[in-house]
């Protein structure tokens, strides 16, 4: 990144020369959000790996990756959606149904390959569904999505009832059972590489660019140009998309399928997103901060369960993370001032 | 209330003197003085802007005056809040009353102050009598029952102006009230303003219709850009009298429009309609030229304009860019056919406050400042550094919230983002509304040298001087439809103001 820079080439007008930029990039960096996170994130490790011997054990930090790798990679799409001003309620509700419809279909003798690429298709739809409604129609999201979580899930229940799939093909529990190689698991792998992604689509791409743009002001977003109900509309399909994902990877570590799977996952990617510091109300927000915040939840869960916490407290501990991160980028800001 | 109703006048019932009201940037009131007489009609006449809507919000306790001196029945008073204004009598009707669509009648008119019974509860029967009573008296046949949500926009008015009387006010406002009505409506109207004088009420008529403000009006008030142009009575005045002190300025500022070179059409529009904002729109622009659009606030100029532009679709007829017929969906087509926009909302359309200027810059043409999708941030900066700089904006770093700017540099940043994009056709939509006289220079200043450079420009703009002294070519439009097209010695401001109000013997 450049200080402040002067470009010589540029036509002499009659205009005074504006320096593109005051501060530099490192010196902002510092003063970030990020930083502030990563900051905690090292202070739960160390107070993790003081509290517990078991917690620095490669094997089990492996485990416990797994309290975020899927949560976060819905998260990372979740992010662009709230960036632009949208938010999808019904993750947890598409995991589910998508989980249904691989179940089904493994009912039916479907190899590993047609399961994945069903279950990819069924979040493709769910967030079609979604998206139609909501770019297409104008309906607010919030109502929109909080419809299809009951639907989602609701067709799940029809399907299963009290039963629940089980014997999902022998390959087919790599997706969530795998290792790459020696502690790091396929998830984790997927997790680092849609990390990698989603930071280039956001912050690299005149898509992202879009998608900040849409959630500042979307009316003069339209008025520069940008065709903003299809960007919502893509941001839908790729929520969908990575809720699929998430469920395959979900569905092969359980190895079974209830209509109650991922019960409750949507809140959790919400708080993940909100505390990476995505502001609610749209505009702003970062990838590197998501992937932090998820470390951070993911540090967290597993900590307090070595601690023997029961999962009540835990769920009072994460309610209240989420109440916290709310206020804390206003205190944040005031204390910037 | 006053004895005296004598048409010669009396003394008045409100006087206002050397009202000044300044907003950050623009002073919307200097000194101006208003006189109101019971039993009579003062119609309020000024172009856009003039100050008319101030001076309403004045009297109805909504802003206060930073200076100057308000009388009610010669005693000085001030209305610090809308109730005060209320319970000294004054009482506004306006182009969109505020009622309340879910109560009934009998409730919206006695909202605030509802007769009371035991236990301090609302005496619904008493208030109901009383409202049945108050809406015989102006002869207006409504159910107190009813929940206003049913009734029509003339029997909303007829509400409120139960609701004035129902306070006993003695000064009532009209602002445009016959603005939405249809022409039985309005004529029930004045015969209700006829009641109202009667019954010693003092009005205060606001409209921009000539023919309606002969009609019923006993006096007049001029204003022109916030200050007070003079007053009296209609028995000795003329229309043609009214214009000139409305627009009679000379032109105090220098136009910078420089000679340009008007070449062959590059847009066409053929009987453009929309169903409710406009009809029948048609008009040629050329290159090199600038075409003023002027009329009244709600006349459906920038209707058409954001028509052009893709926002809404017409219903009926074509637009043709260099003899090719576009059909433009959306802005992101209106855009690639080479029109762009500038829109009169520069809050809400224009600036995506929350990115930084060179964002705002370069939004529309990411396609150029990218690769393959990947964003370029030397080509950005580079890019909104040559048209900020062309624009002479004033920034600390291209890298500042847009919305840290003042409205003018917003607007420079708004029309160097267009400009950016190199249309053959740039639409300017009030662009120098509510913007300082620096940025303002600045925007004529470019618009000029934009035509010079054989840009085809319109000017949609209810400023007199501006449109004048601008444009090559100016069409006026009246309620959806092209009034007239004035060009060299008929561009004055006498043909612009009747061609807008719709006074015969305007064609030219």
């Amino acid at each position: 990144m450049t200080d402040i820079s002067m470009n010589k080439s540029a036509p002499v007008a009659k205009g005074r020369q504006i320096p593109d930029r005051l501060t530099s990039g490192w010196k902002r960096g510092l003063k970030s959000w990020e930083a502030l996170l990563l900051v905690v994130a090292v202070a739960i490790f160390i107070f993790n790996s003081f509290a517990s011997p078991y917690f620095l054990d490669p094997w089990s930090l492996s485990d416990a990756s797994f309290n975020f790798t899927e949560k976060a990679m819905i998260a990372f799409a979740m992010a662009l959606l709230i960036i632009a001003g949208d938010i999808d309620l019904s993750v947890a509700s598409i995991m589910a149904l998508v989980s249904t419809v691989m179940g089904v279909a493994m009912g039916l003798g479907a190899s590993t390959p047609v399961l994945v690429f069903l279950g990819l298709g069924t979040g493709l739809l769910c967030g079609a569904f979604n998206g139609v409604l909501v770019a297409g129609m104008g309906l607010p999201s919030i109502v929109v999505t909080i419809g299809t979580m009951s639907l989602f899930r609701g067709i799940s229940y029809i399907v299963l009832g009290d039963g629940a799939f089980t014997g999902y093909p022998a390959d087919f529990a790599f997706f969530g059972q795998g290792y790459v190689w020696w502690v790091i698991t396929f998830e984790l792998v997927l997790f680092a590489l849609f990390a990698v992604l989603f930071g280039l689509l956001l912050h690299g791409t005149s898509f992202g660019r879009m998608v900040y743009a849409i959630g500042n002001n979307a009316t003069a977003a339209r008025f520069s140009g940008i065709r903003v109900n299809r960007v919502r509309f893509i941001l839908f399909l790729l929520t969908g998309v990575m809720s699929a994902i998430a469920a395959i990877c979900l569905t092969s570590r359980l190895g079974s399928t209830r209509p109650s799977i991922a019960q409750g996952f949507e809140l959790e990617v919400v708080t993940m997103v909100v505390l990476g510091g995505v502001s609610i109300l749209g505009g702003s927000g970062s990838i590197p901060g998501v992937v932090l915040a998820a470390l951070i939840m993911g540090l967290l869960t597993f900590g307090l369960g070595l601690l023997n916490v029961p999962g009540i407290v835990m769920s009072i501990i994460i309610g209240a993370l989420l109440i916290g991160v709310i206020a804390l980028p206003r205190l944040w800001k005031m204390v910037r001032r | 209330m006053q004895a005296d109703t004598s048409a010669a006048g009396g003394t008045p019932v409100l006087r206002l003197s050397g009202i000044t009201k300044s907003f950050p940037g623009v002073r919307a009131l200097n000194g101006v003085g208003l006189e109101l007489f019971p039993g009579q009609v003062t119609a309020l006449i000024g172009e856009n802007g003039a100050g008319k809507s101030t001076i309403v919000k004045i009297l109805t306790g909504i802003y206060q005056p930073d200076e100057g001196v308000i009388q009610v029945n010669g005693r000085e008073t001030r209305f610090p809040t809308a109730q005060a204004a209320g319970e000294a009598g004054v009482t506004a009707i306006h182009q969109e009353t505020v009622l309340f669509d879910e109560l009934t009648v009998a409730e919206n008119i006695f909202i605030g102050h509802a007769p009371r019974g035991r236990f301090g509860l609302i005496d619904t029967r008493r208030m109901e009598n009383e409202a049945r009573r108050l809406l015989a008296s102006i002869g207006a046949d409504l159910d107190p029952r009813q929940r206003l949500r049913e009734l029509g926009i003339a029997s909303k008015h007829l509400v409120a102006i139960a609701r004035a009387l129902s306070i006993d006010a003695q000064v009532v406002i009209m602002d445009e009230p016959t603005a939405a009505l249809s022409h039985k409506e309005i004529h029930e109207l004045y015969e209700l303003v006829e009641k109202l004088k009667a019954q010693g009420k003092a009005i205060l008529f606001i409209s921009h219709k000539f023919d309606e403000i002969f009609r019923i009006a006993d006096r007049w008030t001029v204003f022109r850009d916030g200050q007070y142009v003079g007053a009296g009575l209609m028995s000795e005045v003329d229309e043609a009298r009214l214009v000139q002190l409305m627009v009679g300025r000379e032109v105090d500022q220098i136009y910078p429009k420089r000679h340009a070179e008007i070449g062959a059409p590059v847009l066409t529009v053929a009987g453009y309609s929309h169903p409710t904002e406009f009809d029948d729109i048609g008009f040629t622009l050329h290159r090199g030229e600038i075409l003023g659009f002027y009329g009244l606030v709600g006349a459906g100029r920038s209707e058409v304009m954001q028509a052009l532009f893709g926002i809404t679709r017409p219903s009926k007829g074509a637009c043709r860019v260099d003899g090719q017929v576009m059909v433009l969906r959306s802005t992101a087509e209106a855009v690639n056919a080479g029109i762009v926009y500038v829109p009169e909302d520069r809050g809400r359309q224009g600036a995506v406050k929350g990115l930084p200027i060179f964002q705002n810059v370069t939004l529309p043409s990411l396609n150029r400042t990218s690769r393959s999708g990947f964003l370029r941030l030397a080509e950005e900066f580079a890019m909104a550094r040559d048209y900020t700089q062309r624009l002479d904006l004033r920034a600390a770093s291209l890298d500042q919230d847009i919305g840290l700017l003042s409205g003018g540099n917003q607007q420079k940043v708004v029309i160097a983002k267009w400009l950016a994009t190199k249309p053959r056709i740039i639409i300017l939509d009030e662009p120098t509304k509510g913007i300082d006289i620096g940025s303002k220079a600045a925007v004529h200043d470019f618009m000029s040298e934009l035509a010079a450079e054989g840009l085809a420009v319109i000017m949609v703009s209810s400023e007199i001087p501006e449109v004048l002294g601008m444009s090559d070519r100016v069409i006026v439009m009246r309620e959806g439809r092209i009034a007239a097209e004035f060009t060299g010695d008929q561009m004055t401001p006498e043909n612009l103001v009747r061609a807008a109000a719709g006074i015969e013997g305007a064609a030219a």
